[in-house]
């Protein structure tokens, strides 16, 4: 920056980096953080392309209101539904964060398969992003999970028979059927054992699954790049030489260059000849 | 696709530097309509799921052969010697015996104990985890109280608990028709409430009386007599049944399960529940296809019968 500071704004500028370059000394951890927010994505990435971050925005909601809820939620048979009770109408602000979790479920699905059909539609799936494709459906299968059984503890009527109807679901599977609806109902019928498995899956498995895979994810969109729309020639992190034979990327990956040296996508003059 | 018609033609393409595409190819499509004629067929009969088998095998296979063209066209090279160090290279002519150096064993010996702590630790909780399921299960039985409050030819609702120690959650519902005497042994038609469909509560159609608490030796009894039966009805998905439990309509796949019953001490006992084929027959000259209770849902008899094995856990009672 050409504008010269002065002696305060020095002075200030000073005591906001030395803990910052303390720490980048010691861990590399701000550097890492500047590469990750810092990175190049294509020029013509739009709105669209934000549907994964509100995603991962809902998934954390839905962790920090969980981790509160669970301090008052009681997960036995004679107390559940009491607990939740007494978070929505007794306890302050109970209403509003049990509230955010309830609602805020569903924005979590429905940004996910949104964001699925972003992918889908911009072809982000295909070479070399597949794996993150399929790290993505076992993401969206855990997140079901989430929501079929964060949805018997209330421990309701309602949350009773939708649980009836979905274990006697997977009950129906061949073969493995008749074990599956065992081990989800902890037994013959869905009692107290249900509720401590389902809580237990709600709150501790599957997030751990979601959490890991999470990061899973990220790392590779940071290490493959963001998909440029199908509109634009241009690829993330790519940036054209008017005399080379090729793109050269610049980033974390070196792709391997193709028969005729290039990269992916042709110069404009190799096309022509 | 777009830039292999853009590249400078004549040029030889080095498929090693290629990105692994799949070639375009239409055997997907077929492969799927095979499977999902398979799974028509399993519903609709067995001669259109073999075809649909017989159709996704060959393009399945078809399919397999196509997408690794690529690899198998690889002429298969003789790999490089690698260079070793001196110490290792064999004399010509010479047998040299195998050698374990001591990092390698090292190595492995960390690895194995790692391995074996690994699974001292893993394999109980696992264990843990899934064997409860499956072990003490089984049925107590149920006091429904005196015989007199099932009048004869007549449908009666009764409410009792499951376990005392669950709440509302282990409440149950029979609806219980005492046939009177055959061959001067008592019968009773004990249907389960449970539908057969996927286990919402099915309903009696017809006229409810007054709803009665019985005493009982240990857990609160509920009985309301219904006039004129004629069959059940399931809320959730609209399944239908006749008064002996069979299915007339909607998607369940069995009848309705059925309880035996004891007579202790001029009381009616529920024992253990068990599922049902059919019915042919009414009240005591009923003929009942009886198996081991399923889930509902679950075929007990005709052809689909094997993908659900008997739950082999329950104990005999």
């Amino acid at each position: 920056m050409a504008r010269t500071r002065n002696k305060r704004q020095q002075q200030l500028m000073a005591l906001v980096m030395a803990p910052l370059n303390w720490l980048e000394e010691r861990s590399g951890l701000v550097g890492a953080l500047k590469y990750f927010l810092f990175r190049k994505v294509p020029a013509e990435t739009n709105w669209f392309h934000t549907l994964g971050s509100a995603t991962l925005t809902a998934f954390l909601v839905q962790l920090v209101t969980g981790v509160i809820l669970a301090m008052y939620y009681k997960p036995s048979p004679e107390e559940a539904f009491g607990s939740i009770q007494k978070i929505t109408n007794d306890l302050t602000l109970g209403w509003l964060v049990r509230g955010m979790h309830k609602w805020g479920a569903s924005v979590f699905i429905i940004l996910l398969f949104l964001h699925m059909g972003r992918v889908f539609l911009f072809g982000a799936y295909k070479y070399p992003r597949e794996l993150n494709w399929l790290v993505g459906v076992i993401l969206l299968t855990l997140a079901l999970g989430e929501g079929l059984t964060g949805y018997l503890l209330p421990w309701d009527e309602t949350a009773y028979w939708a649980t009836v109807v979905a274990i006697n679901i997977n009950a129906n599977a061949p073969i493995l059927g008749p074990f599956l609806g065992d081990f989800l109902r902890g037994g013959a019928e869905i009692g107290e054992e249900t509720l401590a498995r389902f809580y237990s899956l709600h709150m501790l498995v599957i997030p751990g699954g979601l959490l890991g895979l999470i990061l899973l994810h990220l790392y590779l969109v940071i290490r493959l790049g963001v998909t440029e729309p199908p509109w634009t020639r241009a690829a993330a992190g790519y940036e054209f030489e008017e005399n080379g034979r090729g793109p050269v990327r610049k980033g974390l990956v070196e792709p391997r260059p193709r028969g005729n040296g290039s990269l992916g996508t042709p110069s404009r003059s190799e096309a022509e000849v | 696709v777009a830039d292999e018609l853009e590249r400078p033609g004549g040029e030889p393409v080095d498929h090693e530097a290629e990105p692994h595409l799949p070639s375009p190819t239409i055997w997907p499509f077929a492969f799927a309509a095979g499977v999902g004629l398979l799974l028509v067929g399993l519903i609709i009969n067995w001669i259109l799921a073999a075809i649909g088998a017989v159709i996704a095998l060959i393009f399945g296979f078809l399919w397999i052969r196509e997408a690794t063209r690529e690899v198998r066209a690889r002429p298969l090279e003789e790999p490089e010697p690698e260079p070793v160090s001196e110490l290792a290279v064999p004399e010509e002519g010479e047998e040299e015996p195998e050698r374990y150096p001591r990092s390698v064993f090292l190595e492995m010996s960390t690895l194995g104990v790692g391995a074996l702590i690994g699974g001292i630790v893993t394999l109980p909780a696992l264990g843990f985890m899934i064997a409860p399921a499956f072990v003490d299960q089984g049925y107590d039985e149920v006091d429904l109280g005196p015989l007199a409050n099932f009048p004869e030819a007549q449908y009666v609702i009764a409410t009792f608990y499951s376990a005392e120690d669950e709440g509302s959650v282990g409440r149950r519902t029979a609806f219980i028709r005492n046939n009177g005497m055959k061959d001067d042994v008592p019968s009773f038609t004990i249907i389960s409430n449970r539908c057969a469909h996927l286990g919402c509560p099915t309903q009696p159609s017809g006229l409810p009386g007054k709803a009665q608490e019985v005493k009982t030796s240990a857990r609160p009894v509920t009985v309301t007599p219904v006039a004129s039966v004629s069959g059940f009805q399931c809320p959730c998905h609209g399944g239908a049944y006749d008064a002996e439990g069979n299915r007339t309509a909607g998607p369940p796949v069995r009848a309705l399960d059925r309880y035996h019953f004891l007579i202790k001490d001029g009381n009616l006992v529920l024992a253990t529940p068990y599922s049902v084929g059919n019915v042919e027959g009414t009240g005591a000259d009923a003929v009942i296809e009886a198996y081991p209770l399923a889930d509902p849902g679950q075929h007990v008899d005709g052809p689909e019968q094997i993908f659900y094995p008997p739950k082999a856990w329950i104990p005999d009672s």
